[in-house]
């Protein structure tokens, strides 16, 4: 492939912040968003009027967009994006916020994802989704994303033999790897017995497949080299990224995804392979997409999933460290947050700032995204690798 | 001397020695109508709407809305409401002098002719046997034929209905006749819906009650009932129709003014009033 | 397989009634076009006239050629379970409350993917299904698959009887028993499995040949109903009002004049009083029960017949009054099809072609015969159709009146008389 796009050189990303989870809240969207930006300006130094970009993603911002919280918090900027891309907004704000900077039509931009959660917001957002969800998949009562999933579960299973147990393995790792992190909302550890023995959601889906929405926010800042130098600030690089919508549209159901169209283009403009890759966060609304991101990322065969599954461990100190603060299913959903919590734990790892486990010598990290079920499939994937900057 | 006449008439209404007697069926929805083959304009039946009731269309009071045809219930028949009556002056309920609604009746009892043979035709010599007892029918009064017909509670026998139509007493053409040229009678006046009997389309001239009354400016009553507690002369009829432009007939009110000195005849049965209405099936 | 329906036991009367609930209703305009062809019993999708392409979810544009020249055009439904779940769970009250719920992906023969609720009897997949557009409780169009080849007992299915309107176990009014549409349709609802017929007469002492016969069906209780007495209409409401699960109003006032053919107001004012009037009365007196029972048990309040006439469509002017008459009961019944609708409760509007009765006697055929009638009706109440045409008279006039509504004006005013 000659086309190499081109490589991100001096652009760097640093500044990992999460804003603690909680379950429910009576604040709206905003007071998240704002503690987190508040957060990245305090640790990085910069002052409001240094940030001349910002990217944001949240559900629960409406009636706003990003536009609405420049007003909001008193912010003059030369770059402004906001991203509705659910579980890919961490790695689309990446790609875009770096071309940002790298071209100079800005030096600094902070991107932030977050919401909050009352105790009617899940079933509200399902309500105004997607036109195709209103049309064509809430009428039949799945509640969200639910039944697809089941649907994808339940055809992977009978496709390549996946059991239930392999899923189990993956959810009780992450488990494992949470209850190190502060800001897990799931704080009891998590046995397989109980895992197969949970209360079922969906065929073949059980309480323990399915993530706990709940509120906070997350958030990264992107700048040149230098300036993270000047501040002394521990950064990581960008290596490669990728990005795709809507992969495979003629695919009956889905069972691969974007980053089986991309991620080999992905590898070698990072001139690195999988198996160079120290710590991998995937997207983990349901484990079958672990899985199927396992796959599609090059770390096994097409249909080699269960067995991979079977072969590794998954903590952080084990033979495949993955989603290595809990991923979603173990720290939360805080909305759009979700598609920053595995970016942000990769640049903890990478840049030598674990909160909680740690996964040992970590210089080469993959953070892989994917989101919005607009009907029966998720349409969005992307993912970036990173390496420790110094 | 009228004035002490209707002095004393008032004093004995008040005493009950001059007794009202209503003659009038209640107006109601369950009330059967007259029935014309389906080709036909039809006679409204009895239809109240209620306009408020103490609600919020009108929270201090109620009152309805009605509709029905001129012959709708108890009704008076005009001479225009024939076509033998059409051109006759004085022939609509807006210009019947008014003095014709006050006048003696005959009551002509029918009642077992009625009970045997639902078409039973009254005859000439049916009334010449009448007069033998009562005397003879004085001119001006109504002829009121007494067949208990009201009597039929259930609408169905009321109407008496089967595949060659309705089956009811009346006159037949020659007692008509004799009434209007020989005894130049007010009107006539029966219990069944129609002054002429039920199967009275196949008489010569049909429907002869209409034909002759009506032709001769005189008048019709239906559906009145009671008539059983009328002694069969000496009874006084009020029966004054709406005053409906041009109007063929209306429901109205027909009343009867008794003397208790007059006994009334023995009646068939002992039940007080009752109105026509539905016969209530248990349902599930 | 399908467990054959069960009698309910009689209602605990110290018990609240359960309120209905609804399935999502709300659908973009474009998906509407689904909702329109499953209202006449189809399954519609849209297919591009440029390129070919069968598309679902519905579309502003062609997903493959980005043409905005489409067409819906009806389906067979026929395809293969590519996979299936049951909910144990769901945010939708509606649902929650009818757990566990089945439902699959489906993979259809002419090209595109949907989800489905999923009948019973369906095997796992992968297997070949069949699948259906029926209006829900929501009022909306509802994809539903059933097993490729027929099963016994299929429509006692408990989620496919969420989406019909089965006579079986069920209470229903017939409002005029008495015509000869009135007599077959009793049988026929008794013969659907109706616990119980309440067989309407007016005006008694008319008595029809054939109608006596109905009382000896043990099923059948004959109650007196006037359309045009609201104090009638409203004793029966009294009595009878809270049992009626589904009502079919056959009350039907029809003579044959236009407007120069008959002086005075007096007919027209007869049809409206039953045909249009009538079916005012009708609803005020028994819709609200029906409205609170939406929900109630396995034999809830279910549907709202009304017997109209392909006349309602478009003036027939040879029976001009009467057309209009119907017409006007058409519009009533959409307000009441609204004001039903957040009880789930389905207003069918039927479309007869001239009846074979008296008031045709002078059309020319084809006329559809009652009995024919009465069974499209009871098939429109276990199917998922809210607008139905019987007979191929009914079916013509509403091609053509799709197609170009003030031709089929001018092709009625020109009829041979």
């Amino acid at each position: 492939m000659n086309n190499r796009r081109s490589a991100y050189d001096d652009v760097v990303v640093t500044t990992p912040v999460t804003v603690p989870y909680v379950r429910y809240s009576i604040r709206g969207a905003h007071w998240f968003l704002a503690g987190a930006l508040a957060e990245v300006l305090r640790i990085s130094g910069l002052g409001k009027d240094a940030l001349d970009g910002l990217c944001v993603s949240s559900f629960t911002l409406t009636p706003d967009t990003a536009v609405g919280l420049t007003q909001h918090l008193g912010l003059t900027l030369r770059w402004l994006d906001h991203i509705p891309m659910g579980g890919a907004c961490g790695i689309v704000a990446l790609r875009r916020a770096a071309r940002a900077v790298q071209s100079g039509d800005a030096t600094a931009v902070a991107c932030i994802a977050g919401d909050t959660n009352h105790p009617d917001s899940f079933r509200q957002n399902l309500g105004t989704f997607s036109q195709f969800a209103r049309d064509a998949s809430y009428p039949y009562g799945s509640g969200g994303p639910n039944a697809s999933f089941a649907f994808l579960t339940s055809y992977y299973m009978r496709t390549y033999g996946a059991r239930a147990e392999d899923f189990g393995k993956l959810c009780v790792a992450q488990r494992s790897n949470a209850l190190k992190f502060p800001y897990a909302l799931m704080k009891k550890p998590l046995s397989l017995d109980e895992y197969l023995t949970a209360r079922p959601i969906a065929d073949p889906l059980r309480l323990y497949d399915c993530v706990m929405p709940c509120a906070g926010a997350e958030a990264f800042l992107v700048l040149r080299r230098d300036e993270a130098e000047k501040r002394g600030l521990s950064y990581a690089r960008i290596l490669a990224t990728m990005e795709r919508h809507n992969a495979y549209p003629d695919d009956p159901i889905q069972y691969r995804g974007g980053w089986a169209l991309d991620s080999d283009e992905m590898y070698a403009q990072a001139e690195i392979g999988p198996t160079d890759i120290d710590v991998v966060a995937a997207y983990d609304d349901y484990p079958v997409i672990n899985v199927m991101q396992i796959e599609d990322l090059g770390f096994c065969k097409r249909g080699e999933g269960p067995d991979f599954v079977r072969r590794h461990s998954f903590t952080a100190d084990g033979s495949f460290p993955f989603n290595t603060s809990g991923g979603q299913l173990s720290v939360g959903q805080a909305g759009a947050a979700g598609g920053f919590l595995g970016l942000v734990e990769i640049i903890r790892q990478v840049t030598g700032q674990p909160l909680g486990a740690v996964v040992a010598e970590a210089r080469l990290g993959l953070a892989s995204g994917f989101g919005m079920i607009n009907y029966d499939r998720g349409l969005c994937s992307g993912a970036a690798i990173l390496a420790a900057g110094q | 001397m009228s004035e002490s006449v209707l002095l004393q008439l008032a004093v004995e209404l008040a005493s009950g020695s001059v007794r009202v007697v209503d003659l009038t069926q209640t107006l109601s929805p369950d009330f059967p109508q007259i029935v014309l083959p389906p080709e036909m304009g039809q006679a409204w039946p009895f239809r109240i709407e209620e306009a408020s009731r103490y609600d919020a269309r009108g929270p201090g009071w109620y009152w309805n809305n009605f509709s029905c045809s001129e012959h709708t219930g108890t009704h008076f028949d005009a001479p225009i409401h024939w076509i033998s009556g059409r051109h006759l002056p004085d022939n609509s309920t807006d210009t019947i002098p008014a003095t014709r609604f006050i006048a003696p009746a005959c009551v002509l009892d029918c009642s077992r002719e009625a009970a045997a043979d639902a078409d039973f035709l009254l005859t000439v010599d049916f009334l010449r046997n009448w007069e033998r007892r009562h005397g003879r029918i004085p001119a001006g009064s109504w002829i009121l034929m007494r067949t208990d017909w009201s009597k039929r509670l259930d609408p169905v026998a009321y109407q008496n209905l089967d595949e060659t139509g309705q089956h009811t007493p009346g006159p037949d053409a020659d007692a008509v006749k004799f009434l209007v040229d020989e005894r130049q009678v007010l009107g006539f006046g029966s219990e069944a819906i129609g002054t002429d009997a039920g199967q009275a389309f196949h008489l010569k001239p049909p429907y002869p009650c209409h034909y002759y009354m009506h032709g001769s400016g005189r008048y019709g009553l239906q559906c009145l009932t009671n008539l059983d507690l009328l002694p069969p002369t000496g009874a006084i009829v009020i029966a004054a129709p709406l005053k409906i432009k041009e109007g063929s007939g209306s429901p109205l009110r027909v009343l009867a003014l008794v003397p208790t000195a007059v006994r009334a005849p023995a009646r068939s049965s002992d039940k007080s009033v009752k109105k026509i209405g539905r016969t209530r099936k248990k349902r599930r | 397989m399908t467990r054959p329906l069960v009698r309910p036991p009689r209602k605990n009367p110290i018990l609240r009634t359960r309120v209905p609930t609804l399935p999502p209703g709300g659908r973009s305009r474009v998906a509407l076009g689904l909702t329109a062809a499953a209202a006449r019993g189809r399954l519609e999708l849209q297919v591009c006239r440029d390129c070919r392409t069968v598309q679902y979810p519905p579309r502003e544009a062609c997903r493959v050629c980005l043409s905005q020249r489409l067409d819906w055009r009806q389906q067979d439904g026929a395809g293969e379970l590519v996979s299936d779940t049951t909910l144990h769970h769901s945010n939708e009250l509606f649902y929650r409350e009818r757990m566990p719920w089945r439902l699959g992906m489906i993979k259809l023969d002419c090209g595109p993917v949907i989800v489905a609720h999923l009948h019973g009897d369906c095997a796992p997949a992968p297997s070949r299904v069949r699948v259906r557009a029926h209006i829900d409780r929501a009022g909306q169009a509802a994809l539903l698959a059933i097993p490729e080849k027929d099963t016994p007992n299929m429509a006692d299915d408990r989620q496919l009887r969420e989406m019909t309107c089965d006579p079986k176990f069920r209470k229903v009014l017939v409002t005029d028993a008495k015509t000869a549409l009135g007599q077959t349709l009793v049988e026929a609802v008794v013969a659907a499995g109706a616990d119980l017929v309440w067989a309407g007469y007016a005006e008694r002492w008319k008595k029809p040949p054939g109608f006596e016969r109905l009382s000896k069906l043990p099923q059948v209780s004959l109650v007196p109903l006037d359309l045009t007495d609201s104090r009638a209409v409203k004793d029966l409401a009294g009595e009878i009002g809270g049992r009626v699960d589904i009502l079919i109003n056959t009350a039907d006032h029809h003579r044959n004049f236009g407007i120069a053919a008959r002086d005075g107001i007096e007919v027209a004012r007869a049809e409206m009083d039953t045909n249009y009037f009538g079916l005012l009365r009708l609803a005020q007196e028994f819709a609200p029960a029906m409205r609170a029972r939406g929900a109630d048990g396995q034999s809830s309040a279910v549907a709202w017949v009304n017997l109209l006439s392909v006349f309602a469509l478009s003036n027939f002017p040879p029976h001009g009054t009467y057309s209009a008459s119907k017409a006007a009961a058409l519009s009533l019944a959409q307000c009441l099809r609204a004001e039903f609708a957040p009880a789930g409760v389905r207003v069918i509007n039927v479309f007869p072609s001239p009846i074979d009765d008296e008031w045709n006697q002078a059309l020319p055929p084809p006329k559809i015969a009652p009995v024919r009638l009465a069974a499209d009706i009871v098939e429109a109440l276990r199917g998922g159709a809210e607008d139905v045409f019987p007979g191929d008279i009914a079916q013509d006039w509403l091609s053509r009146w799709r197609d170009n509504p003030k031709a089929l004006e001018r092709e009625l005013a020109v009829m041979p008389r």
